[in-house]
C-alpha cells in the first residue's frame, strides 16, 4: 500500500483569472484520487473558489443553454475534491482566510469549508510531507 | 520546522490592502509561533527602501487615512527576529545601494541561494 502523504497547499488566485488554479486543482485532484491527507490554505481571491452563490450561465456565443453549457463552477469542483478525498480514505481540509473573505464580503462558503487564519496555515504546513504554494503573479 | 517565505510579486494590491499580503502573512504566521525567513527578490527588493511614501490616496470625498508602509513593515519583520534576505543582483540591477535601504538586511547572492535553501526545511515562492 502507498504511504499515506500529507501535503498542504496555498492558493491565492481568485477564480476565473489564471490557469495556475485550475492546474493546482488537478494537483490536489491527484492527490484526493490516492487517499493523501490533503489541506487547503485559500488566501486573498481564491477564498472565492468555494463562494457558495456562484451560478452556471448559458452562454449565447456558444449557442448552448445554461444545462447545455455546464460551466465549470468552482464551488462544485471544491466540492467534488473534498468527496474525492473522503471517497479514497483521505481527506481535505479546507480554510479559508477569515479576512479574506470578510473584506470580500465572501463568507457563504460550500459545506466542508471552514473560516480559519494564517496560524492554521502554519500548523498544516508544519504537519505535512510538503506545501506548495501557489501565489498570485 | 523552519519554512523560507521567497517573495517575488511586488506591490500587488498594496495599496487596497494597506500592506503586501505576503509580509502582512509573515507577521501573522510568526505570532502564531511559526519559524520564518524572508528572501526578498525580484522588484520585491523594492520593499526595503527607505522614505517611500504612498499617502494621499483620495477618491471624491474619501480620503485613505492609512496607507502602506512597506519598509516599517519589512524593519518590524527583522525585530521580530525574523531573517530578512535581499538579493543583491536584483538589488544592483535597480541601482539600489545600502545606504537606501532600511538597516538590518541580509544580503545574498544567486551563488548562496541553494545553500539559503538547503538551511530550510519547506520554501514557500509568492
Amino acid at each position: 500500500m502507498a504511504e499515506r502523504k500529507t501535503l498542504t497547499f496555498a492558493l491565492m488566485d481568485a477564480p476565473y483569472e489564471s490557469a495556475r488554479t485550475t492546474t493546482a486543482l488537478r494537483l490536489i485532484d491527484i492527490a484526493a484520487r490516492r487517499g493523501y491527507a490533503v489541506n487547503v490554505f485559500a488566501y486573498e481571491g481564491a477564498v472565492l473558489l468555494p463562494f457558495s452563490r456562484q451560478q452556471p450561465h448559458p452562454n449565447a456565443v456558444h449557442g448552448r443553454n445554461v444545462e447545455e453549457e455546464n460551466h465549470l463552477l468552482t464551488k462544485q469542483v471544491v466540492a467534488a475534491l473534498i468527496d474525492e478525498a473522503a471517497r479514497n480514505g483521505g481527506n481535505l481540509d479546507w480554510v479559508n482566510c477569515g479576512l479574506c473573505v470578510d473584506e470580500r464580503g465572501a463568507g457563504e462558503a460550500i459545506d466542508g469549508v471552514r473560516r480559519g487564519s494564517p496560524a492554521d496555515f502554519w500548523k498544516m504546513a508544519e504537519a505535512s510531507d510538503n506545501t506548495l504554494v501557489i501565489g498570485t503573479r | 520546522m523552519k519554512a523560507l517565505n521567497i517573495i517575488e510579486s511586488a506591490y500587488r494590491a498594496t495599496i487596497e490592502e494597506q500592506d503586501d499580503t505576503i509580509v502582512w502573512l509573515t507577521h501573522a504566521m510568526k505570532a502564531a509561533g511559526a519559524d520564518l525567513a524572508v528572501l526578498l527578490r525580484g522588484n520585491a527588493v523594492n520593499y526595503a527602501v527607505r522614505r517611500q511614501d504612498a499617502a494621499g490616496l483620495a477618491f471624491g470625498g474619501w480620503r485613505q487615512t492609512q496607507p502602506p508602509r512597506i519598509s516599517d513593515d519589512i524593519t518590524a519583520l527583522t525585530t521580530k527576529g525574523i531573517t530578512v534576505y535581499v538579493l543583491a543582483e536584483d538589488l544592483a540591477a535597480r541601482g539600489l545601494e545600502a545606504v537606501d535601504l532600511v538597516p538590518g538586511l541580509e544580503r545574498v547572492t544567486c551563488d548562496g541561494l541553494p545553500a539559503l535553501f538547503a538551511a530550510h526545511d519547506q520554501i514557500w515562492h509568492w
